[in-house]
């Protein structure tokens, strides 16, 4: 059994908590308990409200709206599913690009009686940015257009535009009722045109998490030492394998140093194993005795290198108050390394319903900014489009702490450091 | 105590190749959950593991194993003790601290309603676990803890559902829902200002079901209370089973009765309540949760029902 994880992007009038509550409520995820829960709170002789089930915090409920990315669970027979619930109001676009960064698919959510809207754009445009290639356009709320197949041509047509004009990747359209259940979990009798699958099945069927970058990466996150009298001189390299594969035998540079040693033994539970690829936690051991920390990339030389550099291009989604000025100092959090960073020009702000660019001053909350930032370590990285895991990083404000910015590494040259050039590694499989 | 012999022979060299193509989804959890550890082992000077004796914090147990052996742990193990245990899980956190070779330190509740001079809470069914609270923000105190690590779960409840991985507390401990970090990739920010501590929470994306198919697959030794057994208690008015015990103030007109139950949660024993069952094994309970239809907090936390905000309330007041 596999995993997917999705996000769900639409607005409170789309029908999206209904959505998702229909999910839970009809794949039978939903208990007795919350259940009654939920219709202690309906007033007498009403129908259970789906929309309660997502909607979590007493301010949410008090006001009606989402506020936060929630998450919610459910397991069929063929996968787990996790959803991120993203809320849909223009002011959080931050929230959605969070729930976006972790998602193999978007459901980007229409109301047919509406289609395409300046909204659906905005959502579909930043899932795309932030990498997501599979995508659901789910057109709701059909019952009230008396599920009439000329209105989801249009709309699926609309947004086959959309997705033809920025190249994107085209999107599965599904039209459903959340609120009547049609076409969310079983297929329904109203759709006689429509012969795709449901939405549960569609989901079930796509391709899950799968690993798309295949250039080996990986960075300490600890290093083990137990010293002790059986293991005076083990010292272990404990971290992730974040993209591709690592084989016993393999050599190795570590960088920022640019040392080379060999990979001595691959540990996973205590257990040598030959071969250990992403995302499979593991101990690397060196054959070398070479200095290396928390935050230090162990990765091949050569062609499959990542880039070093201590300058980037990266577009940023700025998440704080306090807007972002050109000569901003913070610090940069690039997985598990930390060093600080000035971004140094705002280059442009990417308009997220045309993509078009303008010239602007300064980043405020939820802007989409190209950014050039200098670093005070170099950083071992590739760009976001070859690879989620080592392309994105996080801006951090030095004094509270707080996230500031999503960063996505779109340009990066090794102009700081000439690493020399070692003699071609011999990948056996 | 069951299996527990099991757990100190060493995993058998098993072959991974059964790993290629595509990982199962434990191995998924299983991996972000150690990459979680590792990160709280890298960012922070002093980490601890919460520890109750409950299956999820003995997950976690396997997991830091995972992550850290052959090293120690980079933290201890903490356990803030209610005074309301269940015998058995108290022989088995000792036991596992002891098999684990690691840290435990034990703080009570009991202590710090004499110290602070706190109430204790009246009542036929006297809970501590409000005052858990307390002791924890006490212990935090004590060793200046930066980062305490927990087994909260998000499908646990609602308000769980919108807490971060990791969840920046002021220095009283408390949650603000609206001021939370946004929590990209698997990138996880655990700069704090002094004073403030983070909470932290590796199986935030694990549910009951996917923590039991866990301990099977690891074949994790468990407290017998997990698993059924005869056990005489009283009838709630919710119709709900209490295990007996000297805290519970009865009563002429309560129902005792005597059946056969296992505890799906393990917390103060005045307020968690138990669930009739005669499952043996644990492929029995993944069963009967394949079957059940009431939620893990539902049928066994009384103090989550009193009102349908009860577990926002108490993580803005710094607990768990």
């Amino acid at each position: 059994m596999d995993l997917l994880r999705f996000i769900t992007c639409g607005s409170v009038d789309d029908g999206k908590s209904t959505l998702i509550g229909r999910l839970l409520y009809d794949s039978e995820s939903v208990s007795l308990d919350v259940l009654a829960a939920l219709e202690k709170r309906q007033a007498a002789g009403g129908v259970v409200d789906l929309a309660l089930l997502t909607d979590g915090l007493r301010a949410e409920r008090e006001q009606g709206i989402t506020i936060d990315v929630a998450y919610k669970y459910f397991t069929t027979p063929r996968r787990k599913f996790i959803i991120t619930d993203a809320p849909g109001h223009v002011q959080y676009t931050r929230n959605m690009v969070t729930g976006a960064s972790n998602a193999d698919l978007a459901i980007v959510l229409v109301d047919a009686r509406q289609g395409v809207i300046e909204q659906t754009r905005r959502h579909t445009l930043i899932a795309a940015l932030l990498g997501i290639r599979h995508f659901v356009l789910a057109v709701n709320k059909m019952d009230l257009v008396d599920y009439d197949e000329a209105i989801f041509a249009r709309i699926a047509t609309d947004y086959a535009e959309l997705t033809n004009h920025f190249n994107l990747p085209a999107a599965t359209a599904i039209p459903l009722s959340a609120l009547q259940g049609d076409n969310v979990v079983k297929p329904s009798q109203h759709l006689p045109w429509y012969t795709g699958p449901s939405l549960l099945a569609h989901l079930e069927s796509v391709p899950g998490a799968v690993e798309t970058a295949f250039a080996p990466r990986f960075q300490v996150q600890y290093v083990i030492r137990p010293q002790t009298p059986e293991l005076p001189d083990y010292r272990g390299y404990a971290g992730q394998i974040l993209s591709g594969e690592y084989r016993r035998g393999q050599r190795v540079r570590v960088l920022p140093s640019g040392l080379e040693s060999e990979i001595e033994a691959i540990e996973v539970n205590q257990q040598q194993v030959e071969v250990a690829r992403a995302p499979q936690p593991v101990v690397i051991r060196l054959r070398d005795d070479v200095d290396v920390s928390r935050g230090d990339a162990l990765v091949p030389a050569g062609p499959e290198a990542p880039t070093l550099t201590r300058e980037l291009e990266a577009t940023l989604c700025w998440m704080s108050e306090q807007p972002l000025w050109p000569g901003r100092k913070l610090l940069v959090q690039h997985h598990s390394t930390l060093t600080k960073a000035a971004v140094s020009a705002i280059l442009y702000k990417v308009n997220v319903h045309t993509f078009a660019k303008a010239a602007a001053e300064q980043a405020q909350l939820n802007d989409i900014v190209r950014i050039r930032l200098k670093t005070a370590l170099p950083l071992a990285l590739d760009l976001y489009q070859d690879n989620r895991a080592t392309g994105s990083f996080i801006l951090v404000d030095e004094l509270t702490g707080d996230t500031l910015a999503a960063g996505l590494v779109e340009a990066a040259n090794s102009d700081y450091f000439t690493v020399p050039v070692a003699p071609p590694v011999a990948f056996s499989i | 105590m069951r299996d527990m012999l099991r757990m100190t022979v060493k995993p058998e060299l098993k072959s991974r190749t059964h790993m290629s193509i595509p990982f199962d989804y434990l191995d998924r959890l299983e991996a972000e959950a150690i990459h979680i550890l590792r990160e709280v082992a890298g960012q922070f000077e002093r980490p601890a593991l919460l520890f109750s004796g409950g299956k999820d914090s003995i997950v976690l147990t396997r997991l830091a194993e995972k992550a850290f052996r052959p090293g120690r742990f980079p933290f201890p193990l903490v356990h803030v003790d209610t005074g309301h245990n269940f015998p058995e899980v108290l022989a088995y956190r000792d036991l596992l601290a002891a098999q684990l070779g690691e840290k435990l330190i034990v703080r009570k509740v009991e202590d710090t309603i004499k110290r602070q001079s706190l109430r204790e809470p009246g009542g036929k069914f006297p809970s501590r676990n409000p005052l858990q609270t307390y002791t924890l923000l006490e212990v935090i105190e004590e060793f200046e803890f930066d980062a305490c690590i927990g087994g909260a779960r998000r499908d646990e409840e609602k308000a769980r559902a919108k807490e971060r991985i990791f969840s920046v507390r002021d220095e009283f401990g408390q949650w603000d829902p609206k001021r939370q970090r946004p929590e990209l990739w698997n990138i996880y920010n655990g700069r704090i200002q002094k004073g403030e501590n983070v909470r932290v929470f590796p199986i935030s994306n694990w549910t009951e079901l996917d923590v039991w198919r866990y301990i099977q697959r690891e074949n994790i030794a468990l407290p017998d209370i997990y698993f059924g057994h005869e056990r005489t208690c009283v009838v709630l008015p919710s119709g709900q089973l209490l295990g007996l015990s000297e805290h519970l103030q009865l009563g002429a007109e309560d129902e005792i009765v005597t059946r056969q139950v296992r505890f799906r949660t393990v917390g103060d024993s005045t307020c968690t309540a138990a669930v009739e069952s005669d499952a043996r094994t644990v492929e029995d309970i993944i069963q009967d949760l394949l079957l059940a239809k009431v939620s893990e907090r539902g049928a066994t936390r009384l103090d989550d029902n009193i009102s349908e905000a009860g577990m926002e309330d108490r993580k803005r007041n710094g607990y768990f």
